[in-house]
């Protein structure tokens, strides 16, 4: 069962059981953004507290899969006390390792952004989603709250 | 050969087949569900380096080599378009298609062969139903009464047809016990014109009470709609007794092939009703001024026909009615009972399962196992070749009332065996073992 070792590594299962960064912000002042699996119902809601283009306070909300939810997890520690720019870098980097370009949470493709920094960004944690490579239906759920955090920052971007 | 003529050979060819069919005997041969996995060349593949154990065929069934050979020899010898040309193959083409018309009409007990109307699936033939018929006898503000245990393919096209007429969705509740709570029906029926009902339940095996349900909708005058896609490939169904004015179904889920389905209709209601889709076939004449329609089951059958998909749905209606539908039945039945004692039996409360818990159920087994995720039950028992759906099957509403984001489901059918079940129990407990 070599494969679903892979899917289901110690550190995903880890921030599954014990999510961190769970709860929900006060809209306003943070900013809240939702995305949704149609195909499992899984979904994510992302709350981002903003202050000077920092990410002062994440919180995660939503419910779904273990991947889904591990993911969005692990994403909140990542981007927690990040610049928007360091965030995107992050975003950019993790959806490198699993291969597919960056899109928003309709799936429409958002450009790649310029390339060549990200290689730089370190994933740590987050390298271990990399497995869900092997489980193609399953990459929708690992970077469903990664979408959220995308549409998230153009929004905040905008206003 | 006219359309016409192609009828009435193919009448004649059924008329044939009909006298020499043996008398139906009382007590239904038992039947083997590991003998027949043998007319399933799927079912003999390895998933994982283990043999697949198929257990979604709520969502689509597989299919026998009887089917898929009655198709490639349309291919092979006959393929040429339906009810446009003299010449022999064509004319083969025509006469196959129609014999098909001929097959599914006495699988069903139709009257009529014309009140037989080929789609492309069952949702295309609910939206033909709410589109035609809906369109020309719903006024602004009309009541329509559904259950709640309804696929969204009976959901949405009411909603859309709402969307202009503004109408009244009523909804059967479900019950504690996993059946329609039919206590309200007469407050519920009050003033309703139309009645969409599921004959199974896709997600809780649940067998309402369709023809109870439409006795009391024609006394006020509703017509009712059935969306029969998992109770035709899976009981006798015999549209007479089942009391509803339409009925629908899909291909792909009795063993035929995907791109066919069947709305049957009432012939009187099914004449009074306009056309759905525009094109060839489905006209009598046409001219710079307008057209006249094509006579039914034509009218409603625009453009060329999924012909070999017609080819395959009567081999399928033949390989079921050859295992004999009250033998699968009955089959069915004791697989549910066998498969939901064995799951109680080996996890207790850490399995609930959303459905009947006994008595007569269809064969789809909506579960939560532990805490896990349905999409992470289905993940690691795909690692043992073990195939079950996970989601919301197309029914939110009712998912919103299990208070469930999504469930795992195993579903079975006439191939699946004692040994698929003891597969599916064994593969579950290796879930526990991951999380
Ligand atoms: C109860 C029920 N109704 C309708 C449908 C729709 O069938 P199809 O997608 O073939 O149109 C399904 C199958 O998914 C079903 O299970």
């Amino acid at each position: 069962m070599s494969g679903l070792e892979d899917l289901y590594r110690e550190i995903i299962l880890d921030h599954y059981r014990s999510p961190r960064n769970r709860g929900d912000l006060p809209c306003p002042p943070a900013h809240k953004g939702e995305g949704f699996n149609p195909l499992c119902g899984d979904d994510v809601v992302l709350y981002l507290l903003a202050d000077g283009g920092v990410i002062a306070d994440v919180k995660i909300g939503g419910n779904g899969c273990s991947i889904s939810q591990a993911s969005a997890s692990m994403m909140s520690c990542a981007i927690m006390g990040k610049t928007f720019a360091e965030a995107r870098a992050i975003n950019e980097a993790f959806k490198n390792i699993l291969s597919i370009p960056d899109v928003d949470s309709n799936g429409q493709d958002v450009g790649a952004g310029e390339t060549g920094a990200n290689q730089e960004v370190s994933l740590g944690d987050l390298q271990a989603l990399q497995g869900v490579m092997k489980f193609p239906v399953r990459i929708k759920c690992a970077t469903l709250g990664w979408n959220v955090l995308t549409d998230s920052l153009d929004e905040l971007d905008s206003c | 050969m006219t359309t016409t003529d192609a009828a009435a050979a193919a009448d004649a060819h059924t008329a044939a087949a009909d006298a020499h069919t043996p008398a139906a005997s009382p007590v239904p041969a038992p039947l083997d569900g590991a003998k027949l996995k043998a007319d399933f060349p799927l079912l003999t593949r390895e998933i994982n380096g283990q043999p697949i154990v198929y257990l979604d065929s709520a969502a689509t069934s597989q299919k026998p080599h009887s089917v898929i050979a009655a198709m490639s020899d349309y291919y092979d010898r006959y393929n040429a378009n339906v009810h446009r040309s003299a010449y022999f193959i064509a004319e083969q083409a025509t006469t196959q298609t129609e014999l098909a018309r001929q097959k599914v009409r006495r699988f069903i007990g139709a009257a009529h062969t014309e009140e037989i109307i080929f789609t492309k699936n069952a949702t295309e033939a609910l939206n033909l139903v709410v589109n035609s018929w809906g369109r020309t006898n719903l006024a602004n503000g009309d009541a329509v009464l559904l259950s709640l245990l309804e696929h969204h393919s009976n959901i949405v096209p009411w909603h859309i047809l709402s969307a202009e007429r503004n109408l009244e969705l009523r909804w059967i509740p479900v019950g504690d016990d996993f059946q329609l709570d039919l206590s309200n029906l007469d407050e519920l029926l009050e003033g309703v014109k139309v009645v969409a009902i599921s004959a199974m339940s896709n997600v809780l095996g649940t067998l309402p009470p369709v023809s109870a349900i439409a006795e009391a909708a024609h006394e006020r005058g509703a017509v009712v709609v059935c969306d029969a896609c998992q109770f035709v490939p899976n009981r006798v169904c015999d549209v007479a007794s089942l009391g509803a004015d339409f009925v629908a179904f899909s291909g792909h889920k009795m063993c035929g092939p995907t791109g066919i389905g069947v709305l049957w209709g009432r012939r009187e209601l099914l004449e009074e009703m306009p056309p759905f889709l525009g094109g060839g076939e489905m006209i009598l004449d046409v001219s710079t001024e307008g057209f006249l329609p094509n006579t039914l089951p034509w009218k409603f059958e625009a453009g060329t026909p999924p012909i070999a998909e017609m080819v395959g749905l009567g081999a399928a209606v033949d390989y079921l009615s050859g295992v004999g539908m009250e033998a699968i039945a009955a089959y069915e039945e004791d697989l549910v009972a066998y498969a939901q004692k064995t799951l109680k039996d080996k996890f207790g409360d850490d399995i609930a399962i959303h459905g009947p818990a006994d008595g007569p159920r269809g064969g789809s087994i909506s579960f939560a196992y532990r805490d896990i995720h349905p999409h992470d039950v289905s993940q690691i028992l795909d690692q043992y070749g073990v195939c079950v759906r996970a989601g919301h099957h197309c029914a939110k509403p009712l998912m919103k009332h299990l208070g469930a984001q999504a469930t795992a489901r195993a579903s079975l059918y006439l191939y699946n065996t004692r040994e698929d079940i003891d597969c599916l129990a064994e593969a579950l407990s290796k879930a526990s073992e991951i999380f």
